[in-house]
């Protein structure tokens, strides 16, 4: 355990001395202020929706809708964080040499994987978490609208984050620093886009769409991680309001299931297996 | 007590290239034998198979008798890339810290300064890795490899970005470290290195070992030189024993004798006869009279 911490620490004192967390840091405060402009503007102007015949809460609607984008603002931003901390981990470090004398050492493979994860996931969570519950008290504070359940949906959230790292570690086994991170962020954007059609097919009751959503969710967990965590967000607005949340912003609210925990669980162990198995294997 | 790396009927192939064909080689304790070979030759896949960077398609590889690639045998050695890069960041302080941590070394600041002043880094302790000259990085990199205080030392051209000086540095580190007991497998282009420091030499050319032994028998006598008033003659197929009889007969055929020579084949005289190189031109004949005992 004491060489995955090793491993762990130098992997962040790296971006910490290479400024990454600096530049991380601007540019989140950055998206932070726009946001609570942007949230100020749109409450301003709820009042002026007025009454409505169907029963519609302008300020859930407002409230749900606005930190439903900031949730996916804060999921994309931390998944290029945890691309850029993993994509050249094993492959991308090999070639340029970096790897090679930290191999010799009687850490082990498997060692110097869990410390690379360990890192890039605690990380990612962890920015996750934060800006998400940024955005959750600017929302609140400007607005005055907190959702039911901002802890499970944050969680669900920072797990999709992690599901992403522990990919894209995977994927620097096999493929340079630049591929893996454009594979990576490709099949992130697949993954995303499979929700929306899936959130279509609901709303037009296409059973294609739905199977097509379905099947990306499985085998690409992050994305039913992140509908889910939409969907913890807003289960609890009731009437009109509600239903119209749940259409949601880019990718819509899904319920992933009570199966799908354990097998997210499942999924990294096997990610992780076939990580250790191809890395044992290959030649440096 | 095992040898520091015994290698028999170590096999590598990479899909249809065959980068090792059977290569036997041991490196006793304390012992440092250079490495030869033209590019391509499977030097540096030797090496990294020894460290367990490569797996071996067959054969068998042991350091201090654990398999290669094992934790032990990780634990008894120190390696050197040929193509190595640092993270700039560090500084030279702070990468060696980070391998005595990965090497489970409990010699703290004091072994990190004796390691810096040993390669001629003392006065660089603080500074970072991206500002050093690529020779003061190389340097660095034998001090990383010794971390631990390894049984063997495993360098890939160590030497190939260093000016003169500072292959005279290493060349005496490595005498400095055979006088400790340190085994070292040292794989070089430079014959002179090897020729100056090496108890033994193995010579490696498609895959296979084509020549092995102390750089002093594999520079084979090549006859004899005499000066002469009339030019210098040279006796290929003569010893030191003929040389008496030789100068007496020039002598008593009116030649004025003014030195006498033992010639003997170089290294590199060796090493091209062993890799089938090329031999240089032959001098002028105008400048050589070839003679016979």
């Amino acid at each position: 355990m004491s060489d995955v911490l090793v491993v762990a620490g130098h992997a962040l004192r790296e971006s910490l001395r290479r400024r990454v967390f600096a530049v991380v840091v601007c540019l989140t405060l950055a998206f932070g202020a726009l946001y609570a402009w942007g949230a100020s503007e749109l409450f301003q102007d709820v009042p002026n929706f007025g009454p409505n015949e169907f029963g519609l809460d302008a300020r859930v609607l407002a409230g749900a809708t606005i930190l439903g984008l900031a949730m996916f603002g804060t999921l994309f931003l931390g998944v290029v964080l945890a691309v850029f901390l993993t994509l050249g981990a094993v492959r991308g470090d090999a070639e340029r040499g970096l790897l090679q004398p930290l191999i010799v050492r009687p850490l082990g493979r498997r060692q110097y994987l869990a410390g690379r994860f360990l890192a890039a996931a605690t990380v990612s969570g962890a920015y996750v978490l934060v800006v998400y519950a940024g955005a959750v008290i600017v929302t609140g504070a400007i607005g005055d609208w907190w959702p039911a359940s901002p802890v499970g949906a944050g969680v669900r959230l920072a797990a999709a984050v992690v599901v992403v790292a522990a990919l894209a570690l995977l994927g620097s086994i096999f493929l340079s620093a630049n591929a893996n991170g454009i594979a990576v962020l490709m099949v992130f954007g697949a993954g995303l886009l499979a929700g929306l059609l899936g959130s279509i097919g609901e709303a037009l009751s296409s059973e294609t769409l739905q199977r097509l959503a379905n099947t990306a969710s499985w085998l690409l967990p992050f994305e039913a991680l992140y509908r889910d965590a939409l969907r913890v967000l807003v289960a609890e607005i009731p009437g009109v309001t509600g239903a119209i949340v749940q259409l949601g912003p880019l990718g819509g609210s899904h319920d992933a299931g009570p199966l799908f925990y354990p097998y997210a669980v499942a999924y990294l162990a096997a990610v992780a297996a076939v990580a250790a198995f191809a890395f044992g294997r290959s030649d440096l | 007590m095992p040898a520091a790396l015994t290698v028999a009927g170590l096999t590598k192939r990479y899909g249809a290239t065959e980068a090792l064909r059977g290569v036997d080689l041991t490196v006793g304790e304390g012992e440092l034998v250079g490495l030869l070979g033209p590019n391509g030759a499977g030097k540096s896949t030797l090496v990294k198979i020894a460290c367990g960077l490569v797996r071996p398609t067959g054969g068998t590889a042991e350091v201090c008798g654990a398999p290669a690639g094992s934790a032990a045998a990780r634990r008894a050695l120190g390696y050197l890339a040929e193509l190595f890069r640092f993270p700039g960041w560090a500084t030279a302080d702070e990468l060696l810290a980070l391998h005595q941590r990965l090497a489970g070394s409990g010699g703290g600041a004091g072994e990190r300064a004796e390691l810096l002043d040993l390669v001629g880094l003392a006065e660089a302790r603080e500074r970072r890795i991206e500002t050093m000259s690529k020779g003061m990085q190389q340097r660095l990199g034998i001090a990383q490899a010794l971390v631990g205080e390894p049984a063997l030392l495993l360098l890939d051209e160590p030497t190939s970005a260093l000016d003169p000086a500072g292959r005279r540095t290493v060349r005496g580190l490595l005498v400095e470290l055979r006088r400790r007991g340190v085994a070292v497998l040292l794989n070089t282009h430079l014959l002179s290195e090897v020729e100056q420091v090496c108890d033994r030499v193995a010579i490696i050319d498609r895959g296979l070992v084509v020549a092995a032994g102390a750089p002093a028998d594999l520079a084979r006598p090549r006859g004899v030189e005499v000066e002469t008033a009339s030019g210098v003659r040279v006796f290929q197929a003569a010893s030191r024993d003929d040389v008496p009889a030789i100068v007496e007969r020039l002598v008593h055929a009116g030649e004025r004798v003014y030195e006498v020579r033992l010639v003997r084949s170089t290294l590199e005289d060796a090493y091209l006869a062993a890799v089938d190189a090329p031999a240089e031109p032959p001098e002028a004949p105008a400048e050589r009279r070839a003679g016979a005992a």
